[in-house]
């Protein structure tokens, strides 16, 4: 009697448990596709087509890969209220890689496990040239939306959405030339970094070129992105005029405020790493006036696409407006291009990922696309987009057109 | 005048290694244990100061002041929790625990605040410092650092050895039982090490992010690290010791990343402290123990 009514509880607990399991994993689906945004359309076809998506949604990166998501759910949702993509509903799901190229590798195997079927990733660079390493293995299409290494899209099937880095230093080189910001300029780079040493090559090489004078080229890295007394008064010493800085926006903010805690107010110019910095938590305006840097995307831009995504953007995310930067707009961007690609190669779900991969490197290159940060984009084999990036300004707290 | 104002930065930044070495080498010449979680201490202590003053709009020096009770109250906490059951362990027992606690401590602060870095509101409203025309600057944070570790490491040094429970500390230092024999409350000495040890670290805290404004869960974890490897440096146990080594490895680093190189800095300060260690196997100021037969 008493071995029954134990083996009873047992079974009635395993009972719940299992039921609890299945809202779980329906709940997750349900999450999966668009939490802020569910205005369903009605398909034409059986099937879904499987998008994953990879950044850093936690971390010293976050206002990137959180970026990244809002932006391309917003697309998604978009394409799922016309109808999909070739009649098939479009379900996209993001994993966090905390800008990790370790853990990004792992979260693509996880996603592999979810049955993906192309990727829209990763968001930063390191990780996307680990993961790109992995996507030639598997034949998947990677359109990563800002990853501006060489090596993010080192196999066929990849292709980006941002500029390369060799593209941001020279434009950078280009802009202090033309506009006569200075003759002597310094680096301060991150030269454990891909991204960063990558633009400070290139800028440098440009800015010799320009007869521009670089009298300072100051490294740091990950391990020592604390203290930045040391460099900041070996540029000061060197009388650079203006400072480019290749690097994201968090070892920036405390370059900045150590410049100044120095008395030393130079011009600053950045790469696109430094889109982000006033979303910063608790951010010293004044310590940003003035600072440029280059992008893709401006909100304030007229042109009916940038105005169509800026309201959608604001209606859909009300409270996360301090999200709608160049990484949101790429990832928007990179969705657009799937579809576009997928439409020229008649995609449908039940392909292969390799299958799927074949026909997309193909059919990327034949597309052109109207986008947000910029118009009339096409891409080469190589995965490179045609595009120039744009100089803002910061400007009262908000970003301007420099 | 460029190899002054770096020398200054060194100097800036050993102010504050010196300052957590304080708690590190207060711990361990009481306790004779290794407080890894000391780091994080002033990550909380930090976390506490951008609650009340930025989330709460309080003034900093009461911000400061709150983030010290806190501190004191959970540094005497974890020692009742999670040290005090360990005095009679072997100390490599120890040292796994105050690792555990580090990593719990680091944990928590990930769960309340998220990992994003947030920009830390300088407690300090000094105005910089110019001289020589602009060419030296000397930062507001860099003067009030350097000062309060200076007063604080003499106010330790007398509390220490002109007061009662200070010398009930170095007498719970040298021998436990001993004290214990002549009527020393050892339990409530090594607590009261402990709430000192955490009130410094808060102090810590709000240095180390004034002149460094991002603040993360990890951010007390490598200034903690260099902080103990400078105790070890002057010699762990001494509070001038601590001073000393804190400045120096500053400097050294400072020095090394302007002149040498930002890559290999960290490399050079180890090479540093291997060195002396070799020369002086207690440190520079370590006083050299003769064991009893």
């Amino acid at each position: 009697m008493k071995i029954k009514k134990i083996l009873a509880l047992v079974l009635s607990l395993a009972m719940v448990f299992s039921f609890a399991a299945c809202t779980d994993t329906k709940v997750d689906e349900e999450s999966s596709t668009n939490d802020a945004v569910s205005s369903e359309g009605t398909f034409a076809k059986e099937g879904t087509i499987k998008i994953g998506g990879i950044g850093p949604l936690t971390g010293d990166n976050a206002q990137y890969g959180v970026a990244v998501k809002l932006g391309a759910e917003l697309a998604v949702a978009e394409i799922n209220a016309a109808g999909g993509i070739n009649g098939y509903k479009v379900e996209f799901k993001m994993e966090d890689d905390i800008g990790d190229a370790e853990k990004a590798v792992t979260a693509y195997n996880s996603l592999k496990d979810w049955d993906m079927q192309m990727l829209m990733g990763t968001v930063t660079s390191t990780p996307c040239a680990a993961v790109a390493a992995e996507t030639e293995i598997d034949n998947m299409l990677l359109i990563t939306p800002s990853g501006s290494a060489i090596d993010c899209i080192n196999p066929d099937t990849a292709f980006r959405v941002c500029f390369a880095d060799p593209a941001q230093g020279s434009v950078a080189a280009d802009y202090i030339k033309s506009n006569n910001l200075a003759t002597k300029v310094a680096v301060i780079y991150n030269s454990s970094d891909s991204y960063s040493t990558g633009i400070k090559d290139s800028f440098v090489a440009k800015a010799a070129a320009n007869g521009l004078v670089v009298v300072a080229q100051e490294a740091f890295t990950n391990d020592s992105a604390t203290d930045f007394s040391a460099q900041v008064t070996n540029v000061k010493a060197a009388g650079a005029e203006l400072v480019f800085l290749p690097i994201y926006y968090t070892p920036a903010s405390l370059i900045l405020k150590q410049a100044n805690d120095m008395g030393y107010n130079p011009v600053y110019l950045g790469s696109d790493g430094m889109d982000g910095i006033l979303g910063m938590e608790n951010i010293d305006t004044a310590l940003v006036e003035g600072l440029m840097y280059l992008t893709p995307f401006m909100e304030t831009a007229t042109d009916d696409v940038t105005v169509n995504f800026v309201t959608k953007f604001k209606a859909a995310y009300p409270d996360q407006t301090q999200y709608m930067n160049q990484f949101c707009a790429d990832a928007y961007d990179a969705i657009y291009a799937i579809k576009a690609a997928a439409e020229k190669a008649n995609i449908s779900a039940d392909m292969s990922v390799s299958d799927i991969g074949d026909a997309m490197k193909v059919a990327m290159t034949e597309i052109t696309l109207d986008g947000v940060t910029g118009s009339n984009i096409t891409w080469d084999a190589t995965g490179e987009p045609t595009k120039t990036p744009k100089v803002v300004k910061i400007v009262n707290g908000s970003v301007a057109e420099a | 005048m460029v190899f002054l104002s770096q020398l200054i930065s060194g100097i800036s930044l050993g102010g504050i290694y010196s300052l957590i070495a304080l708690g590190y080498t207060m711990v361990y010449g009481i306790a004779k244990m290794l407080n890894f979680a000391h780091g994080d201490v002033i990550m909380i202590g930090a976390f506490v100061i951008y609650t009340s003053v930025v989330s709460a709009g309080l003034n900093p020096v009461l911000g400061v002041l709150i983030a010290m009770v806190f501190c004191t109250v959970l540094g005497v906490l974890i020692e009742r929790l999670a040290y005090k059951p360990l005095r009679q362990a072997t100390s490599l027992a120890v040292l796994i625990t105050a690792i555990g606690v580090s990593y719990f401590l680091q944990n928590v602060a990930l769960l309340i605040f998220g990992s994003d870095t947030k920009q830390f509101s300088s407690v300090v409203s000094l105005e910089p410092v110019s001289l020589a025309g602009g060419e030296l600057v000397i930062s507001g944070e860099t003067i009030i650092t350097i000062a309060v570790s200076v007063v604080i490491m003499v106010a330790l040094y007398l509390f220490v050895n002109k007061t009662k429970p200070g010398k009930a500390m170095l007498a719970v230092s040298e021998d436990k039982g001993a004290a214990q024999l002549m009527g020393i409350n050892v339990n409530g000495t090594i607590a009261l090490t402990f709430a000192i040890g955490s009130a410094l670290a808060a102090v810590a805290g709000a240095l180390l992010c004034s002149s460094y404004p991002a603040l993360s869960p990890y951010t007390g974890a490598m200034p903690g690290i260099k902080a103990f490897v400078a105790a070890v440096f002057g010699g762990i146990g001494s509070i001038p010791g601590a001073m000393i080594g804190g400045i120096l490895l500053g400097i050294i680093e400072n020095l090394s990343k302007a002149y040498i190189s930002s890559q290999l800095s960290d490399a050079i300060v180890f090479a540093v402290l291997i060195f002396v260690l070799l020369i002086r196997p207690t440190g520079i100021m370590g006083k050299k123990i003769n064991e009893k037969v």
